[in-house]
C-alpha cells in the first residue's frame, strides 16, 4: 500500500486554479521529488498534505488512512520549509526539540534525540544559539533537524536548499540522499533545480500548470519526456527544438534539418505528413569532420568553456541557433567558422506541434510503456 | 575629520540638551512647585531659592486641604487608587479581549472581518462627547452609573481599539509558516497561539498595553460624567483644587507629581520594549 495516496486533488485561491486534479502515489521509503517551475503549485501540494490548507476537491490518504479534515498536528509528518520558519525566540535546541515536546517525551529522551540529530547534521556546536545568530547553512540544517528529530515516517521537504549558498547546496545534495535513506522515511521533496530533482529522487513528479505531467525515474524522464514542456525543464543547456515535417521516402521516414536530409528509424514511419518539433539534447549533437550524408552544415559562432564541458553555439542554414555540448578536454580549442554537425539518431525526440506530446515510436523496446 | 566630527558632536549635544530641556523642564518645575507654598509659587519674579515644605504632600495624603478660607476635605489618595484600579483593570480586560481578537483579524479572513475591525477602530474617531449622552442614559437604565465595572467597560472604548489594531499589525508580521511549523511538530492550535504568536508579538503587546494604559489614565470626560466622587480618578479629582479661595498651585503640583509618577515609572521601565515595539511595527509597515 502506498504511504501517500493523493487522488484528484484540486485547489484554487480566489479565481486562480493552482492544482487542477493531481494524483500521486508514493510508496513507503520512497523519495519522490516534486519538480517544476515556480508557480506550478508544488508548495501548495505540500501544504495540502501537511494540512495547512484544505483541498477544494480530492482526497489525501496517509498510511492508508484518509486524513481529510484532520489538523496539521494530527498528521504525524515532518516538514522543512523553504524559508526555514525557525522559531525566532527559541534556541536551535528548543527549535529542534519542539517536535518531541509535543509528544510529551521526557527530558532525557529529548536531550538524546536532539543530540543525535544535531551530530548527524553537524550543528552540535550551535545548539544554544538563537536562529538570529545562525548562518544560513546552520539555519537550514536546524530546520532539517527539526523535521527529522521525531523520526516521522513521512517527510515533506519544501525546497530546503533554495536559500543556501551554492557550495552548501552542493554539499547537501551529496549528503541528503544518504541522510534520507537512513531515516527510512517516505519523502516528498520539492525543488526547482532539475539537478537536485535528479540527484535525490527515486522518482520525479513533474508538475506543470497544476497537473502532474509525468512521474518516472530520473533516467526515463530525461530520455523519454512525455512532452516538450517536460523535456525543456531538464538539461543544461536545454534541448534544441527544430520544426520538422517528416515524410516517407522509399518507405523510410526522413526529415529535413538545416538543409540536410536525415533518415529516421523505421519506427517513426507513422509521423509522416505531420508537423513535429525535433528535440535534440545538446550532448547528442556533435561536430564531425567534413560533409557526409546525414550531417548538417552549421556555422560555429561561439564556444563557452565550462571546465568539464564546452558549450558550442551553432547556427544552421536559415539562422536558427543550436546548442551543442562536448567534453571540455580537447587539446586544441575549437575555431569558430563553418563546420558540420551530426546527431545520435537513437536520441531523437519528436514532439507533436499541436499537442506538445512526444511521439512514441511503434517498436520501441523496453523504453516506453 | 576630527574637526567635523567635533562640531557634529557639539551640535548634537546642544540639540539633545534643548530637547531634554523642552520636555523635562515642565516636570522639573512642577516638582519644584510641589515643595513650595502658594505664596512662594506666586511671587514675582519667580525664584529658585526657597525652603522646601512637605505641607502639600501632607495635605494630599491626609486628605485635608488647608486653604486661606479654611479646611477642605479632598479624596486625592482615593482618586489615585481609583486611577490605578480603573486603568489597570481596563487594560487587562482589553488585553484579554483584544489580543485573541487581533489574532483572529490577522490570521483569518471571515465574513465581515474587515468591517468589524474597522467599526472597532471607528470608536476612536468619535469624539467622546458624542457618545456620552446616550451612554449615560443607558448606564442609568443598566445601573452601571458610578460603578467600577461601568467605567472599566467604557474605558474599553479607549483601550480595546488601540490594542486590537496595534497588536494585529504585529501578528500579521509573523510569518504564518512559523506557526504552521509548530502545528506540524504536533502542537495544538491553542498552544501555538500562546507559545509562538503571543511571545513573538510580545513587544507589540507591551507597547499597546502601555499606550492604552496612559490613555486610560489620562481620560477625563468619561469619568467626570459617569462616576461620582468616590469612583473618580485623579484627572477628575484634581478639579477639587480649584477652590473658592483660589487655585491651590502647591497642592496641584504635588498631585501632578503623584499622579504622573506611576505612568512615568511604567514608561521608563517598559521604554525598551515600547521603542522597539513601536518602531519595529513602523519599519515593517
Amino acid at each position: 500500500m502506498a504511504q501517500i495516496e493523493i487522488k484528484n486533488l484540486r485547489k484554487s485561491f480566489k479565481d486562480d486554479a493552482v492544482l487542477k486534479g493531481v494524483s500521486l502515489d508514493v510508496d513507503k521509503g520512497e523519495i519522490v521529488t516534486l519538480f517544476g517551475p515556480s508557480g506550478t503549485g508544488k508548495t501548495v501540494l505540500l501544504r495540502l498534505l501537511a494540512g495547512i490548507h484544505a483541498p477544494d476537491a480530492g482526497t489525501i490518504a496517509l498510511r492508508g488512512r484518509d486524513v481529510s479534515g484532520s489538523p496539521p498536528d494530527k498528521r504525524g509528518i515532518g516538514m522543512a520549509f523553504q524559508n526555514f520558519a525557525l522559531f525566532p525566540h527559541m534556541t536551535a535546541r528548543d527549535n529542534i526539540a519542539s517536535a518531541l515536546t509535543a509528544r510529551k517525551a521526557d527530558s532525557a529522551e529529548i536531550a538524546r534525540k536532539v543530540g543525535a540529530v544535531a551530530q548527524l547534521l553537524k550543528i552540535s556546536h550551535v545548539l544554544d544559539h538563537s536562529p538570529r545568530e545562525l548562518s544560513n547553512g546552520q539555519k537550514q540544517r536546524t530546520a532539517l533537524a527539526r523535521a527529522l528529530v521525531a523520526d516521522p515516517d513521512i517527510l515533506l521537504l519544501d525546497d530546503p536548499l533554495r536559500n543556501v549558498d551554492a557550495k552548501l547546496r552542493y554539499e547537501m545534495r551529496l549528503e541528503l540522499p544518504a541522510l534520507l535513506k537512513r531515516a527510512g522515511s517516505t519523502v516528498l521533496y520539492v525543488t526547482q533545480d532539475f539537478k537536485e530533482a535528479m540527484a535525490l529522487g527515486d522518482r520525479i513528479a513533474v508538475l506543470l500548470d497544476g497537473e502532474i505531467e509525468q512521474c518516472d525515474t530520473p533516467a526515463r524522464i530525461y530520455a523519454e519526456p512525455v512532452s516538450i514542456g517536460v523535456a525543456r525543464l531538464f538539461g543544461d543547456p536545454t534541448l534544441n527544438l527544430v520544426a520538422v515535417e517528416p515524410r516517407l521516402v522509399d518507405g523510410a521516414p526522413e526529415i529535413l534539418v538545416g538543409g540536410a536530409t536525415i533518415r529516421l528509424p523505421a519506427s517513426y514511419a507513422a509521423t509522416a505528413g505531420g508537423s513535429y518539433m525535433l528535440g535534440l539534447r545538446p550532448e547528442s549533437l556533435r561536430l564531425v569532420d567534413g560533409p557526409a550524408p546525414g550531417t548538417i552544415t552549421v556555422d560555429l559562432v561561439a564556444v563557452t568553456p565550462l571546465n568539464e564541458k564546452s558549450v558550442l553555439l551553432l547556427t544552421m542554414e536559415g539562422g536558427q541557433e543550436l546548442l551543442a555540448s562536448e567534453a571540455g578536454d580537447r587539446d586544441e580549442p575549437r575555431r569558430t567558422g563553418p563546420a558540420h554537425a551530426a546527431f545520435d539518431k537513437d536520441a531523437v525526440l519528436l514532439f507533436d506541434c499541436a499537442s506538445g506530446r512526444r511521439f512514441v515510436p511503434a517498436d520501441a523496446t523496453g523504453v516506453s510503456k | 575629520m576630527d574637526r567635523i566630527s567635533f562640531i557634529e558632536r557639539a551640535l548634537r549635544g546642544v540639540l539633545l540638551a534643548l530637547i531634554v530641556l523642552f520636555f523635562l523642564f515642565p516636570i522639573f518645575w512642577i516638582l519644584l512647585m510641589s515643595f513650595q507654598t502658594n505664596e512662594q509659587i506666586l511671587r514675582i519674579p519667580p525664584s529658585l531659592s526657597f525652603v522646601p515644605t512637605l505641607d502639600n504632600y501632607r495635605a494630599l495624603i491626609s486628605g485635608h486641604l488647608l486653604t486661606s478660607a479654611g479646611s477642605l476635605d479632598i479624596a486625592f489618595m482615593r482618586n489615585l487608587g481609583n486611577s490605578v484600579l480603573l486603568s489597570t483593570c481596563a487594560v487587562l480586560l482589553a488585553l484579554v479581549l483584544g489580543v485573541p481578537a487581533a489574532y483572529a483579524f490577522a490570521r483569518f479572513k471571515f465574513w465581515l472581518s474587515e468591517d468589524i475591525a474597522f467599526t472597532l477602530l471607528s470608536f476612536r474617531f468619535a469624539p467622546p462627547l458624542l457618545v456620552l449622552l446616550p451612554l449615560s442614559l443607558y448606564f442609568q437604565d443598566l445601573g452601571l452609573v458610578d460603578t467600577y465595572v461601568g467605567l472599566i467597560w467604557v474605558y474599553q472604548l479607549i483601550a480595546l481599539p488601540l490594542i486590537l489594531w496595534i497588536v494585529r499589525g504585529y501578528f500579521e508580521d509573523i510569518s504564518p509558516d512559523i506557526e504552521n511549523a509548530y502545528r506540524i511538530a504536533g502542537h495544538s492550535w491553542l498552544r501555538t497561539f500562546f507559545k509562538i504568536a503571543v511571545p513573538l508579538a510580545g513587544p507589540g503587546i507591551a507597547a499597546a498595553g502601555l499606550l492604552s494604559f496612559i490613555f486610560c489614565w489620562n481620560n477625563f470626560v468619561f469619568a467626570l460624567i459617569l462616576a461620582s466622587a468616590d469612583k473618580q480618578p485623579v484627572t477628575v479629582g484634581a478639579l477639587a483644587f480649584v477652590t473658592a479661595s483660589g487655585i491651590q498651585y502647591g497642592q496641584v503640583a504635588a498631585a501632578i507629581v503623584l499622579s504622573v509618577t506611576p505612568t512615568l515609572l511604567l514608561a521608563l521601565y517598559a521604554q525598551r520594549w515600547l521603542v522597539e515595539g513601536l518602531s519595529l511595527g513602523a519599519v515593517k509597515g
